[in-house]
C-alpha cells in the first residue's frame, strides 16, 4: 500500500508544466487532486516514473464569469465549485450535483480539471460537462485548443486529449433561458459511488412545450452517456407523465449499457435509470415551469 | 538514484524541516518522520477516513497527498486540537462524555472531519451529522453514540 518511486517536480507556471511533461512523455502523470491517482498509486495500479505537480501553479484554480460564458482553471477545487456564485446562479445543474462528490474532504481536494481528465464513467462532473455543453482547453508545449465534451469523453478513462496535453480551462455556457433541472443518483452511501445517476435540463417555451432535453447518465455504459432518443421522444411536446414514461423506457432499455457490479445488478441498474429519469425530467419541468 | 527532497511544513503551529522521499505519503510523514502518531491509517485509499487532517484548515486525506506536497503549508492533527489531557477540546470532552468512541481508531480522523462541518454548521440536525460523517468509516460500528457526541458538542460549542 505504498507508491513505488518515482521522480516529482513541481513547476511554478503552465509553461514549466508542458514542458516537463512533453520532456518525460509516456514516463510522466500529472498530479491534480490526487483523490483517484494517488490511490490508483498506493495500490500500485499505476506506477509512473515521473510525477508532475500542478498544486504550486496558482494561476489554474480561478473560476469568473466572462461574457455568457463561466472560466474555470482545471485546479479548481470541487469544493469550491460547490459554493461559489456564478455557478449557482448560472449553472444550477452543477450547483446541484457537485455535493453528490465523494465526500467534503475529497471535494477540499479534487480538482474539476482532475476529475474529468481521469474520466471515470461513474463519475459526475464528466456527465455535467456533457449535459452543460462545456468546452475543454487543451495546451501542449506547441498549441492549445478547445475540445467539445461531446469529444472530449471518448471511453472508459479515456479522454481526446493528445498524451502531451494538459487540460488547464473549462468553459460552461450558461445555462439557456427557461431551463428547469435537475441531478439525482443513488448510491449505497453517501459520498459512495453512485449505482445510477442521471442530469436531466429542460427548456420549455412561453405555452409550456417542450423545446429541448439532455438525458445524461453516470455509471451507464463506458463514459457519460447522452439518451438522445429519450431526448427526441419529449421535444415538441408538452411534457405529460405518458411520454416522460417513453422517455424514461427509451433511455433505460436502449440507450444506457450499464455493466452491473456488486452493489447492483443490471436490470437494477436499468430500472433506477427509469425511475431517475421520471423524477428528474419531472423536477426539471417543474423548475422550467417556474422560471416562466 | 532515489531523490530526497527538503519539506518544511508547519504542524500544529510547530515548524517541522525533514528530507523525505517524493513517495512518502503524508499520513506516513506525520506519523514516522514527525512522531505524531494521532493520526491513523486505515485504508491508505482515502475510503476510510481515518487519517483525516486539516490542510490549510480545510479537512483532507492525509493518505492521498505526499508530504513533498505539504512544504509550506498548515497542518493540524488531532495532537492539535487539546493543550493537555486535562484541557481536551469541546469535541474531544463530548466524545468522552457521549461514549463516541469504543477501539478509537476511527476518532482522531471523525474529529478533524467535524471540526471543520461544526464551524461551518454550528447548529446541525441529526441528518445533516450523519451525512457529515458518512466519509469516516467505524468498524465497531459506534455510530449512534458518535451522533450523540457530535450533537453535545455542538451544544457545548455554542
Amino acid at each position: 500500500m505504498k507508491p513505488a518511486p518515482f521522480e516529482y517536480y513541481a513547476p511554478d507556471t503552465l509553461e514549466q508544466a508542458v514542458e516537463l511533461f512533453s520532456q518525460y512523455n509516456g514516463e510522466a502523470k500529472i498530479l491534480a487532486g490526487g483523490q483517484s491517482l494517488v490511490p490508483a498509486m498506493n495500490f500500485r495500479v499505476v506506477q509512473p516514473s515521473v510525477l508532475i505537480d500542478l498544486n504550486r501553479i496558482g494561476k489554474l484554480s480561478y473560476i469568473h464569469e466572462e461574457g455568457d460564458v463561466i472560466r474555470v482553471g482545471s485546479m479548481a477545487r470541487e469544493r469550491h465549485l460547490e459554493f461559489d456564485s456564478s455557478i449557482e446562479k448560472r449553472t444550477p445543474l452543477l450547483h446541484e450535483a457537485v455535493p453528490f462528490i465523494a465526500h467534503p474532504q475529497i471535494r477540499n481536494r479534487g480538482t474539476v480539471g482532475g476529475s474529468i481528465v481521469n474520466a471515470d464513467p461513474a463519475a459526475e462532473l464528466p456527465v455535467l460537462m456533457l449535459a452543460l455543453d462545456a468546452r475543454l482547453k487543451a495546451k501542449s508545449v506547441s498549441r492549445e485548443r478547445w475540445i467539445a465534451a461531446k469529444d472530449f469523453f471518448v471511453g472508459m478513462f479515456t479522454t481526446a486529449l493528445e498524451p502531451d496535453e494538459i487540460l488547464v480551462e473549462i468553459e460552461l455556457p450558461f445555462m439557456p433561458a427557461r431551463t428547469g433541472w435537475s441531478f439525482m443518483e443513488v448510491a449505497p452511501r453517501a459520498g459512495d459511488y453512485a449505482m445510477m445517476g442521471v442530469a436531466a435540463l429542460v427548456t420549455l417555451d412561453e405555452s409550456g412545450k417542450c423545446t429541448g432535453v439532455r438525458l445524461v447518465y453516470l455509471n451507464a455504459g463506458e463514459g457519460p452517456i447522452d439518451a438522445k432518443e429519450a431526448a427526441k421522444l419529449l421535444e415538441g411536446e408538452n411534457l405529460s407523465d405518458k411520454v416522460i414514461e417513453e422517455a424514461a423506457m427509451m433511455a433505460s432499455e436502449k440507450e444506457i449499457n450499464p455493466f452491473g457490479n456488486m452493489h447492483a445488478s443490471v436490470d437494477f441498474q436499468r430500472h433506477l435509470a427509469k425511475v431517475l429519469t421520471q423524477k428528474t425530467l419531472r423536477l426539471a419541468t417543474q423548475r422550467a415551469g417556474e422560471l416562466q | 538514484m532515489t531523490q530526497s527532497i527538503s519539506v518544511t511544513v508547519t504542524v500544529n503551529e510547530k515548524e517541522y524541516t525533514r528530507a523525505v522521499e517524493p513517495r512518502m505519503l503524508l499520513s506516513d510523514f506525520l506519523r514516522h518522520e514527525l512522531g505524531l502518531t494521532g493520526t491513523h491509517v486505515g485504508c491508505e485509499h482515502g475510503v476510510c477516513g481515518a487519517c483525516t487532517i486539516l490542510f490549510d484548515g480545510e479537512s483532507a486525506r492525509s493518505c492521498l497527498m505526499f508530504a513533498v506536497q505539504a512544504d509550506g503549508h498548515n497542518i493540524t492533527t488531532v495532537e492539535g486540537l487539546a493543550k493537555d489531557k486535562d484541557n481536551l477540546h469541546p469535541l474531544q470532552q463530548s466524545f468522552w462524555e457521549a461514549h463516541g468512541l469504543q477501539c478509537g481508531y476511527c476518532t482522531p480522523g471523525i474529529l478533524m472531519t467535524m471540526i471543520p462541518f461544526l464551524k461551518q454548521n454550528p447548529d446541525p440536525t441529526e441528518e445533516e451529522i450523519r451525512h457529515a460523517l458518512s466519509g469516516n468509516l467505524c468498524r465497531c460500528t459506534g455510530y449512534q453514540h458518535i451522533v450523540d457526541a457530535v450533537k453535545l458538542a455542538a451544544e457545548k460549542m455554542k
